[in-house]
């Protein structure tokens, strides 16, 4: 039996104490995995997200990360346990009042304070790189580069501390076909270069889906509605999944 | 009935906006002593105190200095006209100091300081907000209320008694411009009255009023750009809430802290 990196144990989240946004998920994403998390709007997808991530707290169940009960964790530990992710956000959700390179320093001067300013510096700029960022951007803000270099810049800031999870925060949405496709390669080779780095991908992005993820996890109605490997979710007979698998393909 | 149904309904807004009044108010009292226990926590973060008493104070001097002068000036002319008709004008002098002391420079200064940094913090925390910014500091493990909040109103509470004091120091000299320069009052009798009334404590109150105002209005705005939801309409609502919410509990809160200041004074005898 795989090893878990996540697992979501009947977790159940109302707001308003009426209405339930997620109904009871049960979900396992194994270490080292790409899995991706796919649904229609509304389904649940952020909420779940942040519940992975200790931003918001379930009203019942367990969330297991990487064998931590994180309900059972203070607010204070949950804060410091965060750094075993990285997120890139569908926005990239960089700092704008600091440089391309100073966005990767940041999350280095704040948790490797063993690090001098130099080798701060340096271990920034190889993440950089190794997104495929040029030297020549390092100095720019934010606002000066593209979108596919924010992107660029928010994975490496994600991976700066080299998370053991990292999660794509819907990386493609509102993107043209051609970022869509470098952002995705982007994923595989990320996942691929960061051996038993395990990897959650939320999307809409059906053919990014199937064509990256080792595991989908389908949402409707605050539960999981089919997890399975790409395979078994074109051999679904469920109408819904079919209809998304359809609809999907069509908009590709 | 349609009468008692509108009394009816009249109460439940009441009772209502009472809740979300008190509810908002123990989640601002929250926030702020939960930003300031993590102040205290390592890591320290002096550095972004001083950056953020930069932008408060040292931005804020020039348009607290402008603003004095004239308040100084315009003050000193009105107690002056008024003065003149009962032949004390040699009490204009000490009535505008004690009035700026005490009064109009904490309360302007911080209605000038909440509009100007409160209003800017509100915003910026705001766009953070719906950039998803703070969510990136979250999931970074930066701890958001320490890094964000804290710094901010620390320095607030630290550079509005030091803003303050310049209002102060201005005014008196818009004052001294008007009734020396201007009016002719005799310079020595206008600083001996000054002298004779004008005590230390009368300075200490108005500087402990601004350091509350710096808390009153860091917080609030603080607390209003934290919390801001929508997009760019949001971070519209929440700097102007939090702006209007910070002037008005400065005017409200003046009034409180005068009385408490009072009974202090009294009961101790240092006044």
């Amino acid at each position: 039996m795989l090893e878990a990196a996540i697992r979501l144990t009947d977790v159940k989240k109302t707001f308003d104490g009426k209405e339930f946004i997620l109904k009871g998920i049960d979900l396992v994403v194994p270490k080292g995995s790409l899995t991706a998390i796919i649904g229609f709007s509304g389904t649940g997808k952020s909420v779940m997200l942040k519940h992975i991530l200790g931003l918001f707290r379930p009203t019942s169940g367990h969330i297991e990360i990487l064998g931590t009960d994180i309900g059972k964790l203070s607010d204070d530990d949950l804060t410091r346990f965060r750094c075993k992710f990285g997120v890139l956000f569908q926005s990239a959700a960089l700092f704008d009042d600091m440089t391309v390179l100073e966005n990767v320093c940041f999350p280095l001067t704040e948790h490797r304070r063993e690090l001098s300013p130099l080798q701060v510096i340096s271990t920034a700029e190889a993440k950089l790189i190794s997104v495929g960022l040029e030297k020549k951007h390092f100095d720019k803000l934010p606002n000066q580069i593209s979108g596919g270099m924010q992107k660029r810049t928010g994975l490496a800031r994600a991976l700066a501390l080299d998370p053991e999870i990292v999660i794509y925060d819907e990386p493609t949405t509102g993107l043209d076909p051609i970022l869509t496709e470098m952002v995705d390669n982007l994923i595989v080779e990320t996942h691929r270069a960061h051996k038993g780095t395990t990897s959650v991908m939320v999307s809409h992005d059906l053919q990014a889906a199937f064509r990256i993820a080792d595991n989908i996890a389908m949402l409707d109605a605050g539960k999981v509605l089919l997890y399975g490997t790409p395979k078994d979710f074109y051999k679904s007979d469920i109408e819904l999944v079919k209809r998304f698998i359809s609809k999907g393909m069509k908009q590709e | 009935m349609i009468g008692r149904a509108a009394i009816s309904s009249f109460y439940e807004n009441i009772k209502k906006s009472a809740t979300a009044f008190i509810s908002e108010t123990g989640n601002i009292v929250l926030f702020f002593t939960d930003s300031i226990r993590l102040l205290f926590q390592p890591p320290h973060r002096f550095g972004e105190v001083i950056k953020h008493m930069e932008f408060i104070g040292n931005q804020s001097v020039g348009i607290i200095a402008l603003t004095s002068l004239f308040t100084g000036l315009a003050l000193s002319f009105q107690i002056y006209l008024g003065f003149k008709l009962f032949n004390a004008v040699n009490m204009v002098g000490p009535t505008v100091a004690l009035g700026i002391t005490r009064e109009l420079g904490p309360v302007l200064t911080g209605l000038i300081v909440s509009a100007r940094a409160g209003g800017a913090m509100a915003a910026r925390l705001g766009t953070m907000r719906v950039n998803e910014q703070i969510d990136a500091l979250d999931v970074m493990g930066i701890n958001t209320k320490q890094y964000l909040i804290a710094p901010r109103v620390i320095a607030a509470i630290i550079c509005m008694p030091l803003l303050t004091a310049i209002f102060d120091f201005v005014a008196m000299l818009g004052s001294w411009i008007l009734c020396v320069k201007m009016v002719d009052l005799d310079e020595a009798v206008y600083w001996q009255k000054i002298r004779d009334i004008i005590k230390v404590s009368h300075i200490n109150e108005g500087l402990i009023k601004a350091a509350f105002f710096g808390m009153v209005f860091a917080t609030v705005c603080t607390y209003r750009g934290f919390n801001t939801t929508g997009g760019a309409k949001g971070v519209g609502e929440a700097t102007n809430r939090g702006v209007v919410l910070s002037m008005v509990m400065i005017i409200v809160i003046d009034y409180f802290i005068t009385n408490f200041i009072r009974l202090f004074y009294l009961t101790t005898g240092m006044g």
